[in-house]
């Protein structure tokens, strides 16, 4: 009984996070079908934006642009930052400290000071501005992201598996692909997913990094909104929430499959 | 052993070698890019503030050029400037930002501005003349005026009793909590500064600190400082008063139309957006066809239309809708012209303004 | 042969981020350090000629106001985002089918834009909003609470903003935990509470730190937030670095704000591994 009812109080304490996280989101959803342009009045249903929305080149543009940095960058970040995590914990090297010091600058560094810094270094080095250095700015404030995360779950790691798959001959290599690899994969999917949603949503580094034909959907977001046009940006919002469920949905589905 | 050492060093030489050709490529690659950058790119790269040049013009440009236009954004004057002195004066071909940024680029040692070619623009003609010859560039060597924007006072009849004529009603004490300002330190203190009956780029020490002390008076009125979209707290009922662009009042009568625009009896802050070419600016051809496109008197209407800050061109009045000429925001007499504030550059005072912004905005 | 294997295996572990970080970020590091040490121009320039006044220009009590607010705005986020998140990553894993699934669905939303996020916030709070019609409606209020451009707006924001930086990483470490260990500690009589205090909380260590550093040192310069939900009322150290660059034209002053900036949170993130890491007797990070 006891137990019932702290698993029925555990359950709604778990619904009342989800409401306080999924209000807003219900609030923009429900604007983007608004026939007024205000967010203020609601008057009437219509698919109006979505038409727009999706006859809208300078946005499908941006959006393309922004997740193709968004990808790329997370990839590589990903990739850096996991296998970076593992070096840092499991060896000893010339300068550790020291960059286990500067792996945190990027996320505790203003924006605009990353931007700027970045910017003159660019200039210097003659680079145009682009995607390329709107990827190796996002990647370069992803990796810590991914690197805290899989360190955290590396912490504490017990280390005897390893050990075990190695003295029945397993080479490194393999052990860490079949074995760490695995127990640690959470950690690097949930730093890959906020190292996206990052890329995303960064709008000073755009500003400042961008070259005449990389523009991306915050700064689009930042302007219109500023020009109180968010109607359009409402549904772009929706869109990509479904999607993001839809993705979700199916690699659910896969999950279960693989787990049956 | 010596196998294992001898692999060391390799996997040493072969990342070093790794990192230097991807310097080089890099290197080699944006050589590449700039070499490729010649006149004979049917492509125009603007850069600007977003929304600025609306749509329905740039794809009539596009359609009666054939020229593609790369529309990029910044949000502050600044920014841009940090942007083209990195690219040295390079990858854009037109510019648009404020009359004192065009000041400021026009003194720097390494000039990062290009002569415009009046000759190749004949629609300059239309630019009323009225605005031409400021203080930022008296010839007009540099820039092209676009559209000219003001700041002024809107407020709800409904909740504000007093009547509201210039900046020195704001400090009224029945107006506690109810009023949004700019987030902008110059608009701000050059409140206080006008009050005072100083000038709004004043550098006197003596008088900013006088300054200081009848802007925190004005404290305990502010609600919200807002940029961006002023006009959203006033919508919303969070405010009931407040100073912002033409623009942003005029979205603001349209939330509500029961509001009223007041130009300031001590005169408006003005400020007179131009366009510009920078010096390595690689299609200054098509440079010329896009200014010459956006002075014409259709596209100019258009941009009015949709962007709302006052029109400087009078070949654009005989398409502009009756409506628009009404609009007290957009529309505004001549006089107010004359009783122009124009912001400039403060040099090292700034210092003083911005230690003035950072105690006025603690409470 | 295993000490060949051994090696590449390390440098190919270490070597993307050795180089990766000393390229663009230490590189750049450097610029910032040594500008602000230069001295602005009249022009807005930077003039090469060193100085520290830059750093003297600090010690007063108009700017350490400006980081001890920011200071305290981190730390708040930080402690409601563990103390809302923990519960919340707890519950979710006991659901073992679910818990996957829960999860995602806490960072589908932030795959979306922070900004439209925080404008569905203020057509809710504002005097004219949502939550403010349907309160009057209900009749708890007589009139419409002033709810937006507060401290509390602000805190709202910057803890829905922040939560799945807290939560994600609390997931990871709650979720590798054994439970055998609780089962054990249950065997041996514990009370639920001891158990959690002394048995849970240790071993989840990595994540709460984990969790707590991602949240506090991205805060500390957060300020968009604060300028949308709290009218711009308070002036945050990351208002304050933007103005130089962006207003002030003062590189040098900026760069300097930033090194501090950065040192400080620094420092508090080490004291509070090093704290942590005594008090469990163990490496925690």
């Amino acid at each position: 009984m006891n137990s019932k009812l702290s698993s029925r109080l555990e359950q709604t304490y778990i619904f009342f996070i989800f409401a306080f996280l999924y209000v807003p989101i219900a609030i923009i959803i429900m604007y983007s079908f608004n026939a007024a342009e205000s967010n203020v009045v609601f008057s009437g249903f219509t698919f109006d934006w979505y038409t727009k929305l999706f006859n809208d080149d300078n946005v499908i543009t941006a959006l393309v642009n922004s997740l193709t940095i968004a990808t790329i960058s997370t990839a590589i970040s990903t990739i850096i930052g996991t296998i970076g995590a593992f070096g840092l914990k499991r060896y000893n090297f010339k300068g550790k400290s020291v960059i286990s010091f500067l792996v945190y600058i990027p996320i505790v560094i203003p924006e605009i000071i990353m931007g700027i810094s970045l910017l003159v270094f660019f200039s210097i080095l003659g680079i145009d501005f682009g995607i390329l250095t709107l990827v190796l700015a996002h990647t370069t404030f992803c990796i810590p992201f991914v690197l805290i995360n899989v360190k955290s779950r590396l912490s504490g790691f017990d280390l005897s598996i390893e050990e075990a798959a190695m003295d029945l001959g397993a080479s490194k290599l393999m052990v860490f692909r079949t074995i760490t690899l695995p127990l640690i994969f959470p950690a690097v999917v949930s730093g890959a997913m906020l190292a996206f949603a990052l890329s995303l949503d960064d709008v000073i580094i755009n500003i400042l990094l961008s070259g005449p034909e990389s523009t991306t959907l915050p700064i689009k977001i930042f302007a219109m909104l500023r020009f109180g046009q968010s109607p359009e940006i409402n549904a772009l919002c929706t869109v990509m929430l479904l999607t993001t469920f839809v993705v979700l949905i199916l690699s659910q589905g896969i999950k279960l499959k693989k787990e049956k | 052993m010596g196998g294992f050492t001898m692999l060391k060093k390799r996997f040493k030489s072969i990342s070093i070698l790794l990192a230097a050709s991807v310097i080089g490529l890099t290197l080699i690659g944006c050589g590449k890019s700039n070499a490729s950058k010649t006149n004979n790119e049917k492509v125009v790269n603007v850069f600007t503030w977003a929304n600025y040049i609306p749509d329905n013009v740039i794809k009539d440009y596009e359609k009666e050029t054939g020229i593609k236009v790369n529309y990029s954004n910044f949000s502050t004057n600044e920014e841009m400037l940090a942007k083209l002195q990195a690219s040295k004066g390079g990858q854009y071909d037109v510019i648009i930002c404020a009359d004192y940024m065009v000041q400021i680029m026009s003194k720097q040692k390494n000039l990062l501005l290009k002569p415009i070619n009046k000759a190749a623009i004949p629609n300059y003609k239309n630019i009323d003349k009225a605005y031409l010859g400021q203080y930022y560039d008296k010839t007009n060597k540099y820039s092209v005026p676009y559209s000219l924007g003001s700041e002024m006072i809107v407020y709800n009849p409904d909740k504000v009793k007093k009547d509201i004529k210039g900046i020195s009603d704001l400090w009224d004490p029945s107006l506690k909590g109810s009023q949004v300002l700019l987030n902008d330190p110059r608009s701000v203190i050059g409140m206080a500064l006008t009050k005072l009956g100083y000038s709004i780029n004043e550098t006197n020490p003596a008088k900013l600190a006088e300054a200081k002390v009848e802007l925190a008076k004005l404290r305990a009125n502010v609600k919200v400082f807002d940029a961006d979209t002023p006009m959203t707290s006033l919508i919303n009922g969070d405010t009931t008063i407040g100073v912002m662009w033409g623009s942003q009042a005029s979205a603001a009568i349209k939330g509500n139309p029961k509001f009223k625009i007041v130009y300031p009896k001590e005169g408006m802050q003005f400020e007179e957006d131009n366009l510009i070419m920078p010096v390595n600016a690689p299609h200054q051809k098509n440079a010329e066809s896009f200014i010459n496109f956006v002075l014409g008197g259709k596209a100019s209407s258009d941009i009015t239309t949709s962007i709302e800050y006052i029109n400087v061109n009078t070949a654009a009045k005989k398409y502009m809708s009756q409506k628009l000429l009404n609009n007290k925001a957009v529309y505004i007499p001549k006089e107010e012209f004359n009783k122009a504030k124009h912001l400039e550059d403060v040099g090292s005072a700034s210092k003083l303004y911005d230690s003035i912004w950072s105690e006025f905005k603690q409470r | 042969m295993k000490n060949k294997n051994n090696n590449i295996l390390k440098n190919l572990t270490i070597g993307p981020i050795y180089f990766w970080i000393l390229f663009f970020v230490a590189i750049p590091l450097l610029y910032i350090v040594f500008i602000s040490f230069m001295q602005r121009g009249d022009d807005g320039s930077i003039v090469y000629i060193p100085t520290i006044s830059n750093y003297t220009r600090m010690a007063n009590s108009l700017y350490v106001k400006v980081f001890w607010d920011s200071i305290v705005v981190a730390t708040i986020t930080t402690l409601f985002t563990l103390g809302f998140g923990y519960p919340f990553a707890y519950f979710a894993i006991k659901i073992k089918k679910y818990k996957f699934i829960i999860m995602m669905l806490i960072m589908a939303p932030f795959l979306t834009n922070s900004l439209i996020r925080t404008y569905g916030w203020i057509v809710i709070l504002s005097t004219e909003g949502m939550l403010n019609h349907v309160l009057l409606r209900i009749g708890i209020v007589k009139e419409p609470l002033k709810m937006l451009y507060s401290y509390g707006a602000v805190m709202i924001g910057m803890i829905y903003t922040m939560f799945p930086f807290m939560v994600l990483p609390l997931y990871n470490s709650i979720d590798k935990m054994d439970k055998a260990y609780i089962e054990a500690a249950k065997d041996l009589g514990a009370s639920r509470w001891n158990t959690f205090r002394t048995v849970t909380i240790p071993l989840t260590m990595p994540g709460i730190v984990a969790g707590c550093i991602l949240v506090f040192i991205p805060s500390v310069g957060l300020f968009f937030i604060s300028d949308l939900m709290g009218g711009s009322n308070v002036m945050l150290i990351g208002n304050l670095i933007k103005n130089q660059f962006l207003e002030a034209n003062d590189w040098p002053f900026g760069a300097a704000l930033s090194i501090v900036m950065i040192l400080l949170s620094l420092i508090l993130i080490l004291v509070y591994v090093k704290i942590i890491g005594k008090k469990l007797d163990t490496e925690v990070f």
